[in-house]
């Protein structure tokens, strides 16, 4: 390709194109450089830091750093990767994260950055907050207990579904997923059909009534670790 | 009376933990026992607000030791919730399948890892000989036959729920996977093996109970009331059936209750020094109207066992009492081998039989409100009873557990025990044995009667008229 340009991720060299972002350079070379907020069908927005990179020498947020020609990426130093171990860490005792009873366990990302990252009991003392749920839709859920925060329900319903469902508010701790209903998410446009309902990575947006229909062994990460697809596409 | 303080080693082969006081009238004779536990934490509220659909895998939160009967109890009652009162056939027997796994598992460890060591070496052994390793270095064919019935019952859990502990196969309204033909060939090669184990132990059960039937008799035995599921022509159905209870005699109490209703028929009495209630059949009421679950209530409630080899061992264990119910406490361990031997049958049965290949998992019916699930667990019956918002949350959760079933015969036991084994204000290593061994009998679980999730020490106290502890001893 003319107008390819070549990048270097842990000294590989990459061949890549400009309007690509780190993150989607990396994933067509075949690396995998981990994420949450990020989702290949929206507008990346670089919020949860988990996608942190070492661009010449400098942290940056993979998923919305665009390439240049002679790049230096620095994806698995020990610091970086404790720096993800943090923050999935502090992500897990931000909400409440009750792997052994919610319904994405095998298909949850937050869940299978942990296991990637070989997280089995967190650093941090868990917060236990008071969250809610919000069952009011017929049939979609919102569970705030288990909500990372990365807006990708928000994007989607604006991006995809040509709606405006969820908004974040609040700020710092307090900071939530918001509906745009009078009361709760029974009281918007929102649709079972959407968008918005499927690209959550946990279980905070779930469909009403799937639950445990997945068996344990054919669920999203029960064969390989996450990331196995893109390490898989080598070209 | 001289107030002395001895801390020793208690129960500690009970699964969970719990604590025991005998109290002493004026003149020094036991006047009564009381099993009570020390630690609550309120399930029935933290599972309100959560969806119906997460019960039946949240409820396993419940008690590590009985996971699955929790996940099958609930998921009966989350049936009721989307309005399905018939499975589809490959549903109900994969689920039955799941049921009979944990009920072989669940007996197989009971017996052999607990409570061999009391059999094979009598109740005074030397504690550091009359436990699972001095079984194992004595009589090490016996061990390996423990540990294997328990693997296989844990492998088809496994395969029926996905995970040995806290799987997902049972969900609202059926299950989630079948048995592949390879996961079922794997069972049917050690099926006949795991038979011949159970004839074994059952025979091992038998000659014990037979041999010392004069000192069980009056080892914290007593008249009861019993109380199980039976299947609708009188058979004994560990998964599904309607209540029946029976007098110490064998007269119906009630019969074919339909479980729904079963608040009708069971109540629950709280006593001050107890978190865990005493259930009581209503119309007799709290002093006469308590019963015995598990085992030895089932065998002696059913009218037949519908497996051939178990049905023979029911009619040899009722002619010891001519016919008439059984109501020696020791003689829940050769109730529950022949338990052990009927799961085991059941399993040929099911791996025999095509329908668990099949792929129509799911029923579908009309929501409904509220919902009622029952099974005979290892351990006895248990109750739950959920009812569910329009919004699909759980707005009230009520559980009788198998081990609060057996509340009052347990208390009994022990009383029992004490008037017989006690001797001064004591409380001797003998005595402690005893104790131990008559609670152990109910196979009870401490832990999910009292919803706690971690385990808890077990202490024997022995309490004057006065209300002094005068002596106490613990094991954990
Ligand atoms: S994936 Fe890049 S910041 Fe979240
Ligand atoms: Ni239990």
């Amino acid at each position: 390709m003319s107008d390819s340009i070549t990048i270097t991720i842990d000294g590989k060299e990459i061949e890549a194109r400009p309007e690509q972002t780190i993150l989607e350079a990396a994933d067509a070379a075949g690396v995998y450089i981990p994420r949450l907020c990020s989702h290949p069908d929206l507008k990346p927005i670089g919020s949860c830091r988990v996608c942190v990179v070492l661009c010449d020498g400098r942290p940056q947020a993979a998923c919305v750093k665009p390439v240049m020609d002679g790049m230096v990426i620095e994806n698995e130093t020990p610091a970086i990767l404790q720096h993800r171990k943090n923050i999935i860490d502090m992500m897990f005792v931000e909400g409440n994260h009750f792997c052994m009873f919610c319904e994405k366990s095998g298909s949850c990302e937050l869940q299978a950055l942990a296991y990637r990252f070989g997280i089995t009991a967190p650093q941090y003392p868990f917060q236990f907050p008071e969250k809610e749920i919000d069952a009011s839709h017929p049939d979609v859920m919102l569970d705030h207990n288990r909500c990372v925060m990365c807006a990708r329900c928000v994007r989607a319903s604006q991006e995809l579904d040509g709606k405006n469902v969820f908004q974040s508010i609040g700020r710092g701790f307090e900071r939530k997923i918001g509906v745009n209903g009078e009361r709760a998410l029974g009281d918007t446009e929102m649709e079972a059909t959407d968008r918005a309902a499927e690209l959550c990575p946990v279980g905070c947006v779930v469909k009403k009534r799937v639950g445990f229909a997945t068996p344990i062994g054919r669920r999203d990460y029960d064969a390989a670790p996450i990331g196995s697809n893109i390490e898989g596409e080598r070209s | 009376m001289s107030v002395k303080k001895i801390t020793i080693e208690p129960v500690t082969r009970v699964e969970g933990h719990g604590k025991v006081t005998i109290l002493l009238d004026e003149s020094g004779q036991v006047s009564q026992a009381r099993l009570h536990i020390v630690e609550f934490r309120g399930f029935e509220r933290f599972i309100q607000g959560r969806p119906y659909w997460e019960v039946p895998v949240l409820v396993q939160r419940l008690c590590g030791i009985c996971p699955v009967s929790h996940h099958l109890a609930a998921a009966k009652a989350m049936d009721g919730i989307v309005g399905v009162d018939q499975l589809t056939p490959t549903a109900e027997k994969i689920r039955r399948l799941m049921h009979y796994g944990q009920m072989f598992q669940s007996h197989a460890l009971h017996f052999f890892h607990l409570v061999s060591p009391d059999l094979l070496f009598g109740f005074d052994a030397d504690p550091t000989e009359r436990n699972v390793i001095g079984v194992a270095r004595k009589f090490p064919d016996l061990a390996v036959q423990g540990v294997m019935m328990r693997k296989y019952g844990q492998e088809i859990i496994k395969a029926t729920a996905g995970k040995k502990i806290h799987g997902t196969g049972a969900v609202p309204g059926g299950v989630n996977k079948n048995l592949s033909s390879a996961e079922r060939d794997e069972f049917l090669k050690e099926i006949d093996q795991m038979l011949a184990w159970c004839r074994g132990s059952l025979k091992i059960a038998k000659d014990y109970t037979l041999e010392h039937i004069d000192e069980l008799a009056d080892f914290g035995s007593f008249d009861s009331n019993h109380v199980s599921l039976v299947r609708e022509d009188g058979a004994m159905d560990l998964y599904h059936g309607n209540l029946r209870a029976i007098t110490k005699d064998g007269d119906n109490i009630f019969d074919q209750v339909d479980y729904q209703d079963y608040f009708k028929y069971i109540a629950e009495e709280v006593k001050s020094w107890s978190y865990m209630k005493f259930p009581f059949i209503s119309e007799l009421g709290p002093e006469n109207g308590w019963y015995r679950v598990g085992p030895l209530a089932r065998i002696n409630t059913c009218d037949f066992i519908d497996t051939p080899e178990a049905e023979a061992a029911r009619k040899d264990f009722l002619s010891v009492t001519d016919g008439k119910p059984n109501n020696i406490t020791m003689a829940y361990h050769w109730a529950r081998m022949i338990e052990l031997l009927h799961s085991g049958e059941k399993i040929r049965e099911l791996l025999n039989d095509s329908d668990l290949q099949g792929d129509d998992l799911m029923a579908k019916g009309e929501r409904r409100g509220e919902s009622v699930g029952l099974i005979e667990a290892p351990r006895g019956t248990l109750f739950h009873h959920y009812k569910v918002d329009e919004n699909d949350q759980v707005t009230m959760a009520n559980l009788i557990v198998s081990t609060t079933n057996n509340n009052t015969p347990m208390n009994r036991a022990v009383e029992g025990v004490a008037r017989k084994y006690l001797s001064g204000a004591e409380i001797t290593e003998g005595l402690l044995n005893r104790v131990e061994v008559a609670i152990r009998a109910y196979d009870p679980c401490l832990s999910c009667a009292t919803h706690a999730m971690g385990r808890m020490p077990l202490v024997v106290e022995l309490e004057n008229a006065a209300g002094q502890r005068i002596d106490r001893r613990v094991r954990d």
